[in-house]
Parts: structure tokens; C-alpha cells; sequence
């Protein structure tokens, strides 16, 4: 019982980093990516009047961290109900 | 302006008003109401007030205009301070939840099992909760003392008064509620303005689109392309390239996002909902409502620099409209005729240029640039009021809480009774409050150079010590204690060096490390303190059983209820 209860909270926490780690990605790569490291690249593409380097910098990026954590929420209620963690 | 100044008077009473009814509403009976409000604040008021007790008198007043000085350079701001929340989410908010108890010293001090580890915690938060509200006592004497014309100190006493008031009396509980009506004053003052400009400007009243729309004057003219035009015409850099180097950019990006999850006063908000999938979704509720400000303010320093740019720019000095006399009357913008034309020379080259703008101005005379009415004026005195009480108030209840409970309680006198720690907490917010006020009307010179510093400290201390505490249970106590102090020392050698010049001369940017600014020399830090805390780990004693059991645990959601019993 002891041993199953131990399995189940491995089995839940390596899911649980998986989704932290795609989420993290993404994250890094709409921030210091697209924002920092390949502003200029991205700055010949144009929304508007927008440059798109400068878009992710000043918009787009924090558009994209809310909606993240908002995922995030959602794909661990899942999990948590998957796992029968989300008992109160 | 005695318009503006009765309506001013009027929506900064009313506000305060608001203010005291909760808080007398709102009253603390126990120490777990008063540490953590407690532990029943609905994820929706917890996301308001989040957003509120983090956006300070800077984010409110300041942020716009110094984007709208630096151009692209301010982004490092905007995602810096709304990305940390995704750190925040992921990393630490769900599992200091399940963790429960009521301080960040708390969760230090027993996961790593050591007074020493809970005494430099201690340490740590008081250093950067004290450098961060020093500031914010200085921002509601500014904002009184502009729009109400009394002095500086008159109006830190006043904001001193009220926050004693509220803060003391109700505890956390007390915040909590203030902070969720100053949320919604703040953002309200923040969008009504910035909405009419947009409108003004491009016809668009969605500001985050007005940004990157074509100008109303029928010209076809984008708004982004045009400012970049003026700006290099009068010599600066483009308004969106920049001239900051991307690895200090980069730096200052990452420290301000690590010490923004490593904030003591944003951690705690935490503690105060009910279960951990509370905690996850409060956290997305807090970077919904603060991105509604961090994407305005974006737009708002677009339009403001057109707007003062075209105002002034090779414009005669007499025919300045009526704010510019206002404010130059404050001393925030000043004009020497250096050639001696009867014209405003603004560019670049210092030995031309011919006038000085504070950054501030762009919000606080935005109403008045664009002709807005009266009532918008005194909207944006009570919404910066709102701004700095309401992180004030958060970091005040840090110090309070990390004397009475993490010192008194848990190092001096651990027989303490649970009315005894309570009267500890008031004594210690009262104190807290009265050393704020002191270093509000009395700053000392450096408080403005290192309150940006305050986040590089939270990095460079808190943020590893507690990541490793969560997802590496063999952490021990002798690694964590040695990456903290390894971090923070360095941290403050490297401002002492580089930003105050305390060791002998401030060197030049020549001779910045990896050619990172003070500013962006948490991320160093905070590396520094991960390899040392995991190096003096590998030589040093195994963690005992139960706290590695206690790691396990917290990573579990469920069971909550426990985890709070003391």
C-alpha cells in the first residue's frame, strides 16, 4: 500500500515536470528568444506597425505568460484528478 | 488647476475613506488572520490584491516614462516584471502553498532544518524588504506633495498614518482587502487617461493597439514608425532598437523576472488561499490584472514621448501651453535657452540640448498634455496614492512578520503565547511603519539607486534556496546557507562597487563584469549562489529522512488542511 502510495507520487511529480519543462520553454522562448536574442531578425517582419522583435518585447511576450499559466492551471487539475489529488 | 485640485481632494478622501471602512471591517483576532488572512482569501480577491500589493508607486508613475526615455532598452521592465510570474506559478506558488505556515523565513528555516538558515532568511528579507519600502513611502509623499501642494513630509506622515492604521489593526487581513479596492482605484486612474489618449492620437481606444496603429491625422502614417523618425532625427536611437547590449538586456531581464519570484511580500500573498490549485490559479488571476497596467503602460510611453516631442521640439518658448508652465514650476521640466533663439532645442548631444524632462511627468501630466478634464487629474493622484500604499502596506506586514514570528516566536522566545505573538506583530509593523517614514522624508541618497537593486538581492538570495528546496530533496542545509550568503554578499560588493561607489572610485561601464550593469548583476549573483549552494552540498552531511520525506510531500497537492495545523 505504503510502496503504491510512493509510485503514485513519483508517477505524478515526472508528469507534473514534464509540463513544467515544455511550459518553461516556451516561456523562455517568446521572452529572451523572440524579444532579446532574435529581436532584430524578427524586427524585418511587420504587424501593423508593429516590428514583431519589438512586439514580443513590449506585448506580446506577457500576452503569451498569462495565457502559460493559464495552461498551466488547467493541465494540473487534470493531473490532480488523474491522480486522485484533488480531493478536499 | 483649482479644479483639479478640489477634485484631486475629493477622489483621494473618498478613496481613503474606502481604505480605513475596510480595514475597521476587516479587523485581525488571531495570529493566523494576521500573518495570513487566515487562509481563506478567494483566488479572485487574491489576484487583486497580488497585482496591487506588486505594483508600486514605480510601476504606476515611473514605468511609462522611463519606457518612453529608453525605447526598446524598457522592455527589460515589462518582461522582466510580468515573467517572473510564470517562475512564480510554476515553480514556487503551488508548493509553498501545500507547504503552508506563514513566512518565507518559515519555509527556509524548516526545510532546511536550521535556526542559522532561518536567521539569514530573516536577514535577507528584511534587507530587501526595507530598500523597496523606503521607496514607496517617498512615492505617496511626492504624489501629496505635487497635487495637493503640501510638503514632503506632511504627506508621508499622512500616507505613514493610514497605512499604520490598516496595516496594524487588521494584519494581512486587513492588506488583503485595502489592496483589492486599491487595485481597482489604481487600474481605473491607469486606463482612463491612457484610453482618451489613444483615442486622441490614433482613433483606437484600445491602447495595446492604438500602439501600433496608424496616426489620426489621416497622414497613413504608422504611430511606431513615426516616433522612430522624430527620435533619430533629434539624434537619439531609434525609439524601438535600443542601446543597451543583449546580454545585459538579457541579464537585467532575468534578474528582475527571478527576484520579482523571489519577493518575499509576493511569495506570502500565496499563503493566504485556501488549497494549492488555488494558489496556481491566483497567480495567473495576479499576472492578468498587473498585464493590463504592463500593457498599457507600453502604449502610454509611446504616445506621451510623441506628444511631448512634437509639443516642444523646435516650438517657440512662449508659446508653451499651459502645463508645460505648470510643471515647470515643480522643477520636472526645465528649459535653458543655450543659443539664445527663443526655440526648445531637445536632442540628443547634451551640449545642445536645451531642455531636461523627468521621467515621471509623462504620467503624471499626461491628463494635462492631452487636455483631459479635471477629474482625470485627480484620478491619477489617487491611483499613485493607491500604488505605493498598497505595496507599502505588503512589505510592511514582511517586516513585521520576520520579527515577531520568525525572530521572537521562533529563535528568542519560543514559549511566546498566541496573544503574545499577535501584540509582537503590531509592535513590530508600528515600528516597521515609523523607520519606513523616517527613510521616506529623510532618504538617504542611495535608497533611489538601489531600490531597482532590491529585486537583484531577491535573486541573488532567495530565489535558489528555495527552487533547490523544492526540486532537489538531497539540498542540504550547509549548501543552501552557503549559496544564500555567497549570493547576497556578492550582490551588494558588486552595488556598493558599481552603482553607489562606496570601494574607491565608481568605475566606468568599461569595467563592469561581463559588461553587466548593477542592475543585471542579480543573474550572476543568483548563478553564483546555485553553484555554491550545489558544490558545498556535494562535501557536506546528507539530509535527514524526514525532511526529504517533508520535500515529497509538499509536491503533493492534496492534504493542505494538515500541513497548516501547527
Amino acid at each position: 500500500m505504503n510502496l503504491g502510495k510512493h509510485r503514485k507520487s513519483k508517477a505524478y511529480w515526472k508528469e507534473n515536470l514534464k509540463y513544467l519543462c515544455i511550459l518553461l520553454l516556451i516561456w523562455f522562448a517568446v521572452s529572451y528568444g523572440a524579444g532579446i536574442l532574435f529581436k532584430d531578425a524578427l524586427n524585418s517582419i511587420r504587424i501593423g506597425g508593429f516590428k514583431l522583435g519589438f512586439w514580443f518585447a513590449q506585448q506580446g511576450a506577457i500576452y503569451v505568460f498569462v495565457v502559460l499559466i493559464f495552461v498551466y492551471v488547467y493541465l494540473m487539475n487534470k493531473l490532480d484528478a488523474k491522480y486522485g489529488y484533488d480531493e478536499e | 488647476m483649482a479644479d483639479a485640485q478640489v477634485w484631486t481632494y475629493v477622489l483621494v478622501l473618498l478613496s481613503f475613506g474606502l481604505y480605513i471602512g475596510i480595514a475597521i471591517w476587516s479587523r485581525a483576532s488571531s495570529t493566523k488572520e494576521f500573518y495570513v488572512a487566515g487562509g481563506g482569501v478567494s483566488p479572485l480577491a487574491n489576484g487583486m490584491a497580488t497585482a496591487a500589493d506588486w505594483m508600486s508607486a514605480a510601476s504606476f508613475i515611473s514605468m511609462a516614462g522611463i519606457i518612453s526615455f529608453a525605447g526598446y532598452d524598457g522592455s527589460v521592465y515589462l518582461m522582466g516584471w510580468t515573467g517572473g510570474y510564470v517562475l512564480l506559478a510554476l515553480l514556487l506558488a503551488p508548493y509553498l502553498r501545500k507547504f503552508g505556515k506563514f513566512t518565507v523565513p518559515d519555509f527556509i528555516g524548516e526545510r532546511y532544518y536550521s535556526k542559522t538558515a532561518r536567521i539569514v532568511a530573516v536577514f535577507c528579507a528584511l534587507i530587501v524588504s526595507f530598500t523597496y519600502v523606503a521607496g514607496q513611502m517617498r512615492g505617496v509623499g511626492i504624489v501629496f506633495s505635487r497635487y495637493l501642494e503640501v510638503d514632503i513630509e506632511t504627506g508621508v506622515i499622512l500616507g505613514m498614518v493610514i497605512v499604520l492604521f490598516y496595516a496594524v489593526l487588521g494584519g494581512m487581513k486587513g492588506i488583503t482587502y485595502t489592496q483589492v479596492a486599491q487595485y481597482c482605484v489604481l487600474i481605473f486612474a491607469f486606463m482612463v487617461p491612457a484610453i482618451f489618449i489613444s483615442i486622441q492620437m490614433t482613433g483606437n481606444p484600445i491602447p495595446q493597439l492604438g500602439m501600433g496603429d496608424t496616426l489620426s491625422d489621416g497622414s497613413g502614417t504608422y504611430l511606431l514608425d513615426k516616433l522612430d523618425g522624430l527620435s533619430t532625427e533629434l539624434g537619439f536611437a531609434a525609439y524601438t532598437d535600443g542601446s543597451k547590449s543583449i546580454a545585459d538586456v538579457f541579464a537585467i531581464t532575468l534578474a528582475l523576472m527571478a527576484g520579482t519570484a523571489g519577493l518575499p511580500h509576493v511569495i506570502v500573498r500565496f499563503f493566504t488561499v485556501k488549497r494549492v490549485r488555488d494558489a496556481r490559479k491566483s497567480a495567473g488571476l495576479a499576472l492578468l490584472f498587473i498585464a493590463i497596467l504592463y500593457t498599457t503602460a507600453p502604449a502610454v510611453a509611446v504616445f506621451a514621448r510623441t506628444n511631448l516631442i512634437e509639443t516642444v521640439s523646435g516650438e517657440e518658448y512662449d508659446n508653451m501651453p499651459q502645463w508645460f508652465k505648470n510643471w515647470e514650476a515643480t522643477g520636472l521640466i526645465s528649459h535653458t535657452d543655450k543659443n539664445g533663439d527663443g526655440k526648445i532645442q531637445y536632442v540628443a548631444d547634451a551640449k545642445t540640448n536645451e531642455l531636461t524632462v523627468d521621467r515621471d511627468i509623462m504620467v503624471l501630466a499626461n491628463p494635462e498634455i492631452a487636455n483631459l478634464p479635471a477629474w482625470v487629474i485627480g484620478l491619477i493622484a489617487a491611483g499613485g496614492l493607491a500604488a505605493a500604499l498598497s505595496t507599502a502596506a505588503g512589505l510592511l506586514l514582511v517586516i513585521s512578520s520576520s520579527v515577531s514570528h520568525d525572530l521572537i516566536k521562533n529563535v528568542l522566545k519560543p514559549d511566546l503565547t498566541e496573544k503574545g505573538e499577535l501584540w509582537a506583530a503590531r509592535i513590530s509593523a508600528a515600528g516597521a511603519v515609523i523607520v519606513a517614514g523616517y527613510f521616506g522624508i529623510n532618504p538617504p541618497g542611495f535608497v533611489a539607486a538601489v531600490v531597482a537593486l532590491a529585486f537583484g538581492l531577491a535573486a541573488a538570495s532567495f530565489f535558489p534556496a528555495i527552487i533547490l528546496g523544492i526540486f532537489y530533496k538531497k539540498m542540504n542545509s550547509s549548501g543552501a546557507i552557503a549559496g544564500m550568503l555567497a549570493g547576497i554578499s556578492l550582490m551588494l560588493f558588486y552595488m556598493a562597487k558599481f552603482k553607489l561607489g562606496w570601494i574607491g572610485e565608481l568605475p566606468s561601464k568599461e569595467e563592469w563584469w561581463f559588461g553587466i550593469s548593477p542592475e543585471g548583476f542579480g543573474t550572476i549573483a543568483m548563478l553564483v549562489n546555485f553553484v555554491v549552494a550545489l558544490l558545498v552540498n556535494r562535501f557536506t552531511e546528507e539530509v535527514p529522512k524526514e525532511v526529504q520525506d517533508m520535500v515529497e510531500n509538499i509536491r503533493i497537492p492534496s492534504g493542505v488542511g494538515q500541513a497548516v495545523e501547527h
